[in-house]
């Protein structure tokens, strides 16, 4: 776990505290239970953190106080809930570093995100014989959205291959990248292995063939700093449920010259600006050409207090520690008898993907499930990525600024465990 | 019983099967077959039957999946062969009613060995594993050459 898994880029400075993850960890209601007699170690981060009180807070506040429909009331809660909204683009805006809330589309996370450039960028750029270039370590939802527009468009869908310890084969991208190439879409951080893709280079080199370059940072928005106008990507998304936030939403960036030049993806009250019975709609201007129907209020207003939270510790300092649990957690299960790590990349986030000999990594979660320690044993919807690296599936623990040692030392326990059941 | 373990779930004979799994592998001459999916986890099975007349002569399956469902496609082709058709679709019936919790004592005792996994109902995700064998049973009976999923 070299290179703290921080892509070489520092977390921008504020008035952040110095970072406690016994106090983080008090901030978290739902780590506080036990689960079958013993203490929760959540270590399935990366599928959905858990919330603090101070997002869960600022939901129901706005329940109780501010909820209404947003930009067309004249009454003072529409006007209360237009601004927390906005706001909460604006805070989503400087956190990203996108140039201006614009730039900032609210969506229900980032499949719809990824659907929504396919189907408008896509669309209009894609055609028959045309090629889009993805990574064999993506999410499905960064891949069958492809398949689709390539089926329809007849298309072809092109796949950069990755090396045996699952990074990008940097090589066989830069000769991937060909004159039909409409678009590259590739993750920040591999889902199911942690790697951490180098954005910035690959954006450089698909910018120099003058690809543009949609980025699934669903994996990095809670771990890595975003800098969009840094990364230079034209497109970049995620999901406010793996930062601390709320389901159900999210956020797409677009640079505004892409979103200005893209058709609507749906159509719907919200996202125009006149409509006549004679004449066609005529479009909103952005980003609400692309929030067609009243949007989710709730996720926005959670998806800006997770952020506010994130920034209040020193995030450097919870990289740092994030990446030390899932080292410790790395070297004492790689001394258990018969576990492979899976996923060797020399940058990795805070992803811990193993397999044990004989044992199915469902009945390992299972077990470790009894013993009150969570993680995900599957796929992790990377069917692709697991194939090119030869297994059907893995467990994963992966972690978030709340876990501390003892969660390690759960997981250590509990895998001791599997080993005498299925001894 | 050491909840901690698991030992509801994996009881010694459902684990020695998962180990050993009986009736592994491929059927020559099979006269009905079909394949089922867990797209959950990405486990399959195929099931492989032999019907001489009404009589199931022999079953096999195929394939890879956990514990669970290893054991659970190795006891079902266990208890299958020298069965009749009826008597294969009564004890699919009866093993989902154990699956759902539903299972009386004559169902229990009709089921013999395959009650071992009658703790699987207390862990929902892990019934679909028990099922998909049982799934796929039903679709090689029906001689359709559908393949099944448990979503």
């Amino acid at each position: 776990m070299t290179g703290g898994g921080s892509g070489g880029e520092p977390f921008p400075g504020g008035r952040a505290e110095r970072f406690q993850p016994e106090r983080a960890r008090a901030d978290f209601p739902a780590l506080s239970q036990q689960v079958h007699g013993r203490p929760l170690a959540y270590l399935d981060n990366a599928a959905t953190t858990q919330m603090p009180a101070a997002v869960i807070d600022a939901v129901a506040a706005f329940g109780r106080a501010d909820r209404a429909n947003v930009h067309r009331g004249v009454h003072t809660l529409s006007e209360r809930a237009t601004a927390a909204y906005e706001a909460a683009r604006a805070t989503v805006q400087r956190f990203i570093n996108a140039r201006a809330a614009r730039e900032i589309v609210f969506v229900r996370g980032t499949t719809e995100a990824i659907n929504l450039v396919a189907q408008s960028f896509g669309r209009a750029h894609v055609g028959a014989g045309d090629e889009v270039l993805v990574t064999a370590m993506e999410h499905h939802s960064n891949l069958v959205p492809w398949q689709m527009l390539c089926a329809e468009r007849q298309a072809r869908l092109r796949v950069v291959p990755i090396t045996g310890a699952g990074e990008l084969r940097v090589d066989e991208l830069e000769a991937a990248l060909g004159p039909r190439t409409r678009l590259l879409a590739v993750a920040h951080v591999a889902n199911a292995i942690g790697t951490v893709n180098p954005i910035a280079a690959i954006v450089e080199r698909a910018h120099a063939r003058g690809v543009p370059v949609l980025v699934d940072g669903a994996q990095a928005v809670a771990h890595l700093p975003i800098d969009v106008q840094a990364l230079g990507c034209d497109f970049y998304a995620f999901s406010a449920h793996k930062m601390y936030g709320p389901t159900g939403i999210g956020a797409l960036y677009g640079r505004a010259e892409r979103l200005e030049a893209m058709a609507p993806f749906l159509g719907g009250g919200e996202m125009v600006s006149t409509v006549s019975l004679t004449d066609g709609p005529r479009w909103a201007p952005l980003p609400h050409k692309f929030e067609a129907g009243t949007p989710n209020l709730e996720g926005a207003i959670g998806l800006a207090a997770a952020i506010a939270y994130l920034e209040r510790w020193d995030r450097g300092a919870v990289a740092a520690h994030e990446q030390a649990l899932a080292a410790e957690a790395t070297a004492r299960m790689a001394a258990l008898p018969g576990v492979r790590m899976i996923g060797q990349a020399a940058e990795r986030a805070a992803i811990v993907s193993f397999v044990i000999d004989g044992v199915h990594p469902h009945d390992v979660g299972t077990i470790l499930d009894r013993h009150g320690v969570a993680i995900r044993a599957g796929h992790h919807c990377a069917q692709p990525l697991l194939e090119s690296l030869g297994v059907p599936a893995t467990a994963r623990a992966s972690f978030a600024l709340y876990n501390t040692r003892q969660d390690v030392d759960a997981l250590i326990e509990a895998l001791g465990a599997v080993r005498e059941v299925f001894a | 019983m050491n909840d901690a373990r698991g030992d509801d779930l994996y009881q010694t004979l459902v684990l020695d099967h998962g180990r050993n799994p009986r009736h592994r592998g491929a059927l020559a001459g099979a006269t009905h077959s079909a394949r089922g999916d867990n797209p959950f986890c990405g486990d399959r099975v195929t099931v492989a039957l032999l019907l001489d007349g009404d009589r199931i002569a022999d079953a096999r399956f195929d394939g890879a999946g956990c514990a669970i469902s290893t054991a659970s496609a190795s006891m079902m082709t266990s208890a299958l062969v020298g069965r009749t058709r009826a008597e294969a679709e009564s004890l699919c019936r009866d093993f989902e009613d154990l699956l759902a919790g539903g299972a009386d004592d004559t169902t229990t005792a009709a089921l013999g060995e395959l009650g071992a996994f009658a703790g699987v109902r207390r862990y929902p995700v892990r019934v679909k594993c028990a099922r998909l064998p049982w799934q796929t049973l039903v679709a090689a009976l029906a001689g359709t050459g559908a393949s099944v999923t448990t979503e």
